[in-house]
């Protein structure tokens, strides 16, 4: 990509972007496939990128970012589509993209000494833990309780599939503070590791983002603080919602980049090998893979950046972030799909990197809101 | 310690160059551009020096506008300040018309230390910097892979290798350095440091600025004149060698190296 000047960036975006090109091939990419083998990677990485200040693109200079705008997360996500890990990219980004932005946008300036400020550094890694067991996409639903004890909140409860979950310094965790009110009772409540009675019950294992830990957590009458209610109490559903809309954003331009990846991997594959006498890129049923491909890519990538020029313009664009999350996502599976395809066999085995993208892109329609919620929100908002 | 670094723009090394129709010059659309990486060493080894003993790193560049992303750049990494030449008439121009104007833009600025890159990745002349030198009269020191100031800071020592061998060299200051790989592993601009970059002081200049005659300059003024750039040849297919075991294979390999490629 990147040749042709792309209209949303200015020069410092494309400034960051060749920093963060050289960062992920010298210091990620060349380990990605031990990482993936362990299971996770060094929290080096978090220090290493907090150190470049890569985290602190879209923070506020009073904590030590740089009070940019969405672009920076932008640009950081497609970079980090060639760390050659998908685990990597979630474990990082949902660190800088997720976690320190709900603490950047609700906390108070002592949670933001304690959280955001060592969260930029790279020192202290976050989580947001909204799942349960028994409920995913029915937010209102959670069962996980939080009880106000004189100045202190007594937590009750169970997260899953929390990314970061195993290694996070600070979680920040959906309550019922009443119970009576469903969607309208949820908090979110700041919780540390250590905190007596919070455990990481098991790291889970994973199809893919193998190289991310993802954690089941437990609470089991841990006490913290009513100062660590993250923004305001019964709020929290609005929050995690507002927290959502930048989430979905990254996600679908991280799928964007790595199904790019994936094409340009795959058309290099596609001219080298032969059969019948021909390279394969040019049966015209390929040929047309390849046609079809670049389309849904480029198609979802414009939609993309179109939706981040009315986010950071301040422009409502609901729905169009619904659109993204679905279309971009579903691309970069269908595209890692269709890859494999065309790499035959060798796109079924483990050393070709277009399975890693089909299993890292595979969460992408699940995790941060199905595509079957996403199309329930373009619903609504039609008025349907 | 006031340093100056010469740097320029050149295509990414992963670049397809593709000649352009006048068989002279190469197509430039497409290209993604870069700082010469042996520049980028100069600049990584002028700011350590800055680090160790204060001082200012000036960062010079020539060429079109484009070259402040280059300059930019190395703002971003830490230098101080840029200057850019820039000017219609330099369009073409030989590295000897190029050292000159280099030099015009430097004389007269206040500097301990030169350096650039021992040569540009694009057209591999490796000129400029001991022309600037000569041009100057300052001590040329050419393929710094190590560098040294001295702690009362009026010599340096630079190491430079020679067929496997390391020449080590002490220059009196000022003097200007041409760096190699090896001499250091080049930073990456920090996020602060490219907000920063938008910030600090870049200075254009033009010809007439340096009071420099444009006839001097330029495609006609050449004194080395391209007449014809040729792809190299299409790289033939790699071939593997077979056999049962590793003695098997160096039999073979020697047997093709003898008489197929005729090496041995
Ligand atoms: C690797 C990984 C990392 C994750 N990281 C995090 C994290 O860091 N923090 C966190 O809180 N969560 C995390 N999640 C959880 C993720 O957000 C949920 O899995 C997701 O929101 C779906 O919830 P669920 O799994 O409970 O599915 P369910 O809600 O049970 O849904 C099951 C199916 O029913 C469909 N469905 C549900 N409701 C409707 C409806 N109203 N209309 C139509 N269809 C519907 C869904 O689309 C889905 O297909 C992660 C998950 C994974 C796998």
């Amino acid at each position: 990509m990147a040749m042709k000047k792309e209209w949303l960036f200015e020069e410092e975006h494309e400034m960051f972007r060749d920093s963060l090109r050289r960062w992920v091939a010298e210091e990620l990419a060349p380990f990605a496939d031990e990482w993936e083998e362990q299971g996770e990677f060094p929290m080096e990485l978090y220090r290493r990128a907090g150190e470049l200040g890569f985290f602190g693109g879209a923070m506020p200079e009073t904590y030590g970012g740089v009070g940019g705008d969405f672009r920076y997360h932008t640009v950081f996500s497609e970079e980090l589509a060639h760390s050659r890990s998908g685990g990597v990219s979630a474990g990082l980004g949902l660190h800088g993209f997720v976690a320190l932005p709900a603490v950047a946008a609700f906390g108070n300036d002592e949670q933001k000494r304690r959280f955001l400020e060592p969260g930029i550094r790279g020192e202290k890694i976050g989580a947001l833990a909204v799942t349960e067991p028994d409920t995913g996409s029915d937010v209102g639903g959670i069962r996980t309780k939080a009880v106000r004890d004189g100045d202190e909140y007594v937590i009750n409860g169970s997260k899953m599939f929390i990314t970061n979950g195993a290694r996070a310094d600070f979680y920040i965790v959906a309550c019922k503070t009443d119970l009576e009110r469903g969607y309208k009772g949820v908090s979110q409540i700041l919780v540390e590791k250590g905190t007596p009675g919070f455990s990481v019950s098991r790291k889970l294992d994973k199809l893919g983002w193998r190289a991310s830990d993802t954690a089941e957590l437990a609470f089991d009458d841990v006490r913290v603080p009513v100062g660590n209610l993250l923004g305001e109490e019964n709020r929290g559903f609005y929050q995690i919602m507002h927290g959502f809309q930048t989430e979905r954003l990254v996600m679908a331009v991280g799928s964007v980049a790595a199904a790019q990846r994936c094409f340009d991997i795959t058309m290099k594959y596609a001219k080298e090998r032969k059969a019948f006498g021909r390279p394969i890129g040019t049966f015209q049923v390929n040929r047309h893979k390849f046609a079809d491909m670049l389309t849904w890519i480029e198609a979802a990538r414009r939609l993309t950046y179109h939706t981040i020029w009315l986010f950071i313009n301040g422009l409502d664009c609901a729905k169009e972030i619904a659109m993204c999350k679905v279309y971009a996502c579903e691309t970069a599976v269908k595209v890692a799909d269709m890859c494999i395809q065309i790499h035959g066999g060798y796109g079924y085995m483990m050393e070709y990197e277009v399975q890693r993208i089909w299993r890292d892109q595979r969460i992408q329609p699940i995790g941060g809101g199905t595509s079957e919620v996403q199309k329930e929100i373009i619903g609504r908002l039609l008025g349907l | 310690m006031n340093i100056i670094v010469l740097l320029k723009q050149v295509p990414d090394t992963e670049t397809q160059i593709k000649i352009a129709p006048d068989g002279k010059s190469i197509v430039t659309d497409d290209i993604k551009w870069i700082m010469n990486p042996y520049d980028e060493f100069g600049v990584e080894e002028a700011l350590r020096i800055k680090e160790k003993f204060g001082g200012e790193v000036t960062v010079v560049g020539l060429g079109p506008k484009r070259v402040t992303e280059s300059i930019r750049t190395a703002l971003a990494m830490g230098a101080d300040k840029g200057i850019l030449i820039t000017d219609d008439a330099l369009e073409g121009s030989d590295s000897l018309a190029v050292a000159k104007a280099i030099t015009a833009a430097v004389k007269d600025l206040d500097y301990d230390l030169i350096f650039t890159g021992q040569r540009g990745i694009d057209d591999d002349m490796g000129v400029v910097g001991a022309s600037v030198a000569e041009l100057l009269g300052i001590p040329n020191i050419s393929l710094g892979i190590k560098v040294e100031i001295s702690e009362d800071q009026k010599t340096v020592t630079v190491n430079r290798p020679v067929e496997g061998q390391t020449l080590v060299i002490e220059s009196s200051l000022p003097a200007l350095i041409t760096a190699q790989k090896g001499l250091n592993e080049p930073r990456y601009a920090s996020l602060p440091g490219i907000m920063k970059a938008k910030r600090k002081p870049l200075e254009e200049k033009s010809l007439a600025d340096l009071g420099l005659d444009a006839s001097e300059f330029g495609t006609e003024a050449r004194k080395v004149k391209i007449l014809e750039l040729t792809p190299p040849p299409e790289r033939a297919a790699g071939k593997i060698i077979e056999g049962e075991t590793p003695q098997e294979k160096a039999a073979e390999l020697a047997r093709l190296l003898h008489e197929e490629a005729k090496v041995l």
